[in-house]
């Protein structure tokens, strides 16, 4: 038997960040197969609102860490906290969701419980606590690899598309607790630039229009198809590289990892590190000028196009069948 | 002032090489691939070189955990103008903490102001080294170095640095990539910091600068002499492929893909 501890995330306005519903749902998944309980610990100056979220979905105990040198979400200050409150409850497994916070403070918290890491999973295999493994991308996501992790506590992230976001299922229990604040502040965040967007959010949109070089900076159609779709913009990693588009919108193995029902790819010509963020999505269309690029062999609908000429038509009859 | 850097250089297949499976289903195909140093570690020592220029000289270290082989990967290092190497001799499999534990105890050896990695290795895509080092050196962590400007920018074809280091080199200003936009951290020193894509373009190897690599010193020890226990933590059991995604069709214009679109796939 082994409980099993999730980190929480705020979003910057202190709501829970969606993610953390499908790292929820990993850490059912392990606590069913281990016959563990389902914590989740909710870090900052004043947890408690976001704990009492947190609470109704199938969770047995949020842990609301309050204190003022929590007030910033950085891994210095959340590995100490985490891993005291993982010893006091015998966590067995501690995870996050696979996002940008989840990636930077989970491995500290594993440094500092001694415990080995398996970034990423895809799933749980095994069906006893004795034998219980992670699945997880290796090369890009060329290879899925099962590992097994031989440490007392066991910590990963999970990779938000593979897991479905938990459901509210009645109220666990709201335990306040008090994070001693280390000796000194080894960083603090000064600033943060936010890709403000009237669209949804990438990692959560129905519908991705993504643009790749072929758009040779020039996102005009893109958009206004994403608009006409209420569609989130995706960008390959050579316009984030190029500054055409903010690096937020990258999508692919090092950015964002996507799985919409419908995957538009404009001018995209599908390097593999593009296609691991995106092949998950249900229904892919590809348009692209080469009839030799790579993204038709992975496309449910390839057309050989000039995007420039084809985007305005898709937006058009799109709007028409409206 | 001068400063001291502590780089990596972890040799990973070429990122367009095609990784398949061997047949017994626990490894990958070895024959045909080719190696390089793990792309997101070069930008750490483009990055070390640039601070190292602008902040009046110092040295930049390069270490690299494996058998001999990854002695080229530190030679590519070292072309590109780091100082001197360290080789941490090591046969067989190493997980994130072995490596992070190597690290820590050079670091405490060679007492560097500032560690830079590649926030992942391209081969197995675990994100965590440095994390781990941060922690047990008890050091403040910047992942996913980044930068405002562009890699087209101005700032950029100069060489400057983006990690920017306080005139009395007490703390680290560092970009980082994060959920939903860019975070701007300001880290006490020490600090590791791990480098994402958009940090800077590394710079090729001159021809005088891989000559005079040939000469730099490669300095070796193994986890054994450095007092890390390398037992593997992480095993894998298993290797395979994901489910193939089909070939679709190719659609003529405008009209079909709408078509497909409503009445096949029901997507709109």
């Amino acid at each position: 038997m082994s409980n099993v501890l999730i980190v929480v995330e705020a979003q910057p306005d202190g709501s829970l960040r969606k993610a953390t519903l499908n790292a929820l749902t990993a850490g059912q998944q392990l606590a069913s197969k281990t016959g563990g309980e389902l914590h989740a610990v909710v870090l900052a100056k004043d947890a408690a609102a976001l704990a009492n979220t947190v609470k109704e979905y199938g969770v047995k105990v949020v842990h609301a860490g309050s204190a003022p040198h929590l007030a910033q979400f950085t891994a210095d200050v959340v590995a100490p906290a985490v891993a005291e409150l993982a010893t006091a409850i015998k966590a067995g497994y501690v995870g996050a969701a696979a996002t940008q916070a989840g990636r930077d403070v989970m491995p500290r918290i594993a440094a500092r419980l001694k415990a080995a890491m398996a970034s990423e999973i895809l799933g749980v295999v095994g069906a006893s606590s004795a034998d219980l493994q992670f699945t997880r991308p290796m090369w890009a996501g060329a290879v899925i690899a099962t590992v097994k992790l031989s440490t007392a506590i066991k910590c990963f992230t999970a990779r938000t598309t593979e897991f479905a976001p938990a459901e509210k299922s009645g109220a666990g229990e709201v335990k306040a607790f008090a994070p001693a604040a280390p000796a000194k502040a080894l960083q603090k965040i000064v600033s943060f630039k936010e890709v403000k967007s009237a669209r949804p959010a990438l990692t959560e949109a129905r519908v991705v229009v993504a643009g790749g070089r072929g758009t040779k900076g020039d996102f005009k159609d893109i958009n206004a198809l994403a608009d006409e779709l209420g569609a989130a913009v995706g960008a390959s990693r050579a316009v984030c590289d190029a500054g055409w588009q903010p690096n937020d919108l990258q999508v692919g193995q090092t950015g964002k990892v996507v799985a919409p029902q419908l995957y538009i790819a404009a001018g995209i010509s599908g390097a593999i590190q593009h296609i691991a963020g995106m092949k998950g999505s249900k229904t892919i269309v590809a348009i692209n000028k080469d009839g030799e690029a790579p993204i038709f062999q992975i496309a449910d609908y390839g057309l050989v196009a000039d995007l420039f000429k084809v985007l305005p038509e898709l937006q058009a009859a799109i709007k028409a069948a409206k | 002032m001068p400063i001291k850097i502590l780089v990596t250089a972890k040799r990973v297949e070429d990122y367009e090489s095609k990784i398949k499976v061997n047949a017994q289903g626990n490894g990958i195909v070895l024959e045909g691939l080719k190696y390089k140093i793990n792309p997101f570690d070069e930008i750490g020592v483009e990055e070390a070189l640039r601070l190292v220029a602008k902040h009046g000289g110092g040295e930049v270290v390069v270490a690299s955990v494996g058998t001999k082989d990854v002695h080229e990967q530190l030679r590519h290092a070292l072309a590109m103008g780091a100082t001197r190497a360290i080789w941490v001799n090591h046969a067989g499999p190493l997980d994130q903490m072995t490596v992070a534990g190597c690290l820590q105890k050079l670091i405490e050896k060679e007492k560097p102001d500032l560690a830079i990695l590649g926030k992942q290795a391209i081969d197995d895509d675990q994100n965590q080294v440095g994390q781990y080092l941060a922690e047990w050196l008890g050091w403040s962590q910047a992942t996913f170095a980044s930068k405002e400007e562009s890699l087209e920018s101005e700032a950029e074809k100069s060489k400057t640095p983006a990690l920017q280091l306080s005139a009395d080199a007490k703390t680290l200003t560092v970009i980082r990539e994060v959920d939903g936009g860019l975070e701007t951290l300001e880290c006490s020193m020490p600090c590791v910091v791990t480098t994402d894509l958009r940090l800077n373009q590394p710079r090729y190897a001159s021809l005088p600068g891989i000559m005079k690599a040939k000469s730099k010193p490669i300095e070796e020890h193994t986890p054994a002499t450095l007092g890390v226990d390398a037992t593997p933590k992480i095993t894998v059991t298993k290797m395979e492929h994901p489910p193939a995604r089909k070939a679709g069709i190719k659609v003529p214009d405008v009209a079909t893909l709408m078509d497909k679109l409503k009445n096949e796939a029901k997507v709109i």
